[in-house]
């Protein structure tokens, strides 16, 4: 099914990806495109088949809770846009 | 030089018929003539390389130094290398350098291989031209004006151009393979699991899987042979023992029971193409491997579902980047809101931000069972019908793809047309088999790929056939012309 423009304002949102005016119409003609495509699964016969999410079915391994690694701040954060007392900084967000 | 294949260059350095140094400035120097031809590095180290291939000297001369010990690899720019650039092909990530090593980088560097830089590719892995780059596509040897394939682009053409013996990449629906099959080298996607995905930057975590791209089998051998195992840090790692890849390549072919699919042989299908690997399945033929018709039903549901667990995968996994931890930030963000949109907006290119819309709309409230619940079962169908065809077979083959190598902008704007250029390689990693292509012919002078798909962790009898073919053709040792006029 054809999605319009107000859905890719909302997918956008919900990706958190600006849409700008010039490439709104572009983005919401290849996704249609791509849906198209998917919506070919609808006439498969899944009648009675469960999910399967890992292709080997494993399930996940857990660990000991025990400390594994040192993590280093200053290195982690020395590749951040912007950093203040080891603290990432972002605009402020309560007036 | 470097027209020695790997296990040739790394049989040299152990009788020290020429040192790491002197293969290593020897590429470089390669490099820096063809690189602005080809575009198939976007980073180049070297004064890191010369002082790894040092290292690598000293130990060679100290006697008993594992087979990779000084031989130059490049590595696909989706695994992470500290202290040099890692920029997933994006403009994201276009200022990211991390601060650890991906396991397959500390792996290949344990075993003493020299990295000559890290290669271009699609941006986030997600294309199958190179076109979607953001440092521009990459050039295929074989045909300047045609893609080299994708994701793993630059990797490939690095290999085919002789720039370097082998290289790591990535498959995620066929990114080692289809570029494998388009640049004439030998690809291998190893069973999921089976290769570390710690510090490789994830697209669709239950489909990504690292392998190694060479010329020859043999080659592809050794580096996977150093690559694979087990890694507490991946948690999807399988913890099973690693075969002797390159003993056991001499395995006969005598009654190997090959699966022919009918369903990789229909419309859509280039006729050259065709003829060539339906060549190749005769020479297997020849030395003894039966061919046996199968089926394999599901395989027209492969890219739709594909189309619904890659990107739904891929909006999860690309949530991280948020412009505040590290990579884009636009500038002057009015609120946090506004640099997250903006960041983003800026950061990534059309076709990672179509998956990323179309991975969020799949699995937006009401919709997830109709997509992607739908698309888990049908890949419940998929890996049946190799399951049940595994019962009869031991192999199965056919095209990688089903054309050779295309002119840049061929698939115009229209992300379809580029998805179906997947067609026959998405199916695997749905499944999570292994699976490797190597050169089976020539079509318009551009190179064909055959295919080979294996059982669950069956990458030794898969690199044994595909040695033995290579035993008996030549294909694997066909030039691109012009590489000569590259220079050293």
């Amino acid at each position: 099914m054809a999605i319009q423009r107000a859905d890719i304002e909302k997918l956008c949102f919900l990706a958190r990806i600006d849409l700008t005016e010039e490439t709104a119409a572009d983005t919401a003609a290849g996704i249609n495109r791509v849906l198209e495509l998917i919506d070919q699964l609808r006439a498969a016969d899944t009648e009675g088949v469960a999910p399967l999410a890992h292709p080997l079915e494993e399930t996940q391994r857990l660990r000991d809770d025990q400390i594994s690694e040192a993590v280093d701040r200053e290195a982690l954060q020395a590749i951040a846009p912007a950093v203040e007392s080891g603290l990432y900084l972002v605009p402020k967000v309560i007036e | 030089m470097h027209d020695l294949t790997l296990a040739q260059m790394s049989d040299g350095l152990a009788r020290r018929a020429f040192s790491s140094v002197e293969l290593t400035r020897h590429l470089l120097a390669r490099i820096a003539t063809a690189n602005p031809v080809y575009n198939a590095f976007v980073t180049i180290d070297e004064a890191g390389a010369l002082a790894l291939a040092e290292a690598a000297d000293t130990r060679l001369a100290a006697g008993g130094a594992p087979p990779l010990c000084g031989v130059p690899i490049a590595h696909k720019d989706i695994f992470c290398t500290r202290g040099l650039r890692t920029s997933c092909g994006s403009r994201m990530l276009d200022n990211f350098v991390a601060p650890y090593d991906a396991t397959v980088v500390e792996r290949m560097a344990a075993a003493g291989a020299v990295t000559l830089g890290k290669t271009n590719m699609d941006e986030f892995a997600m294309g199958s031209s190179n076109e979607t780059s953001y440092y521009g596509p990459v050039r295929n040897p074989w045909a300047v004006d045609c893609v080299p394939g994708g994701s793993s682009g630059g990797s490939a053409a690095a290999v085919a151009a002789r720039l370097a013996p082998g290289a790591t990449a990535t498959d995620t629906g066929g990114s080692i393979r289809q570029p494998a099959a388009l640049c004439g080298i030998t690809g291998l996607k190893p069973t999921y699991g089976r290769v570390s995905r710690w510090g490789m930057i994830a697209f669709a975590s239950s489909l990504d899987q690292a392998g190694p791209m060479a010329r020859t089998a043999e080659d592809a051998a050794l580096l996977l042979q150093a690559m694979a195992g087990f890694d507490a840090r991946d948690s999807t790692c399988l913890d099973r023992p690693v075969p002797d890849y390159r003993a056991a390549l001499d395995q006969p072919l005598a009654g190997l029971r090959i699966g022919v699919p009918a369903e990789y042989f229909g419309a859509g299908l280039n006729p050259g193409t065709a003829e060539a690997v339906r060549a190749a399945l005769a020479e297997f033929e020849r030395q003894g491997a039966r061919l046996v018709d199968i089926r394999l039903p599901h395989s027209d549901l492969a890219v739709p579902a594909y189309y619904v667990i890659a990107p739904a995968e891929a909006s999860a996994n690309l949530s991280r980047f948020d412009g505040v931890r590290y990579g884009h930030r636009c500038a002057n963000p009015q609120d946090l809101r506004d640099l997250f949109m903006r960041s983003r907006a800026e950061g990534f290119g059309a076709e990672v931000k179509r998956r990323i819309l179309v991975g969020t709309y799949c699995l937006s409230a009401g919709y997830y069972d109709a997509y992607y619940n739908k698309a888990q079962r049908v890949r419940r169908l998929i890996r049946q019908d190799f399951l049940d065809a595994f019962a009869e077979v031991d192999l199965i083959m056919g095209p990688t793809c089903p054309n050779p190598a295309f002119a840049f902008g061929a698939k115009g704007g229209d992300p379809v047309a580029m998805y179906l250029e997947d067609i026959y390689t998405i199916a695997a990693n749905l499944a999570g088999l292994p699976a490797l292509s190597v050169p089976c012919g020539l079509v318009d002078r551009k190179p064909v790929g055959l295919q080979i798909i294996g059982n669950y962790f069956d990458e030794a009898r898969m690199l044994a056939a595909a040695h033995r073919f290579q035993q008996a053709t030549d294909w694997h040792q066909a030039q691109p012309a012009g590489l000569g006029e590259v220079g050293a």
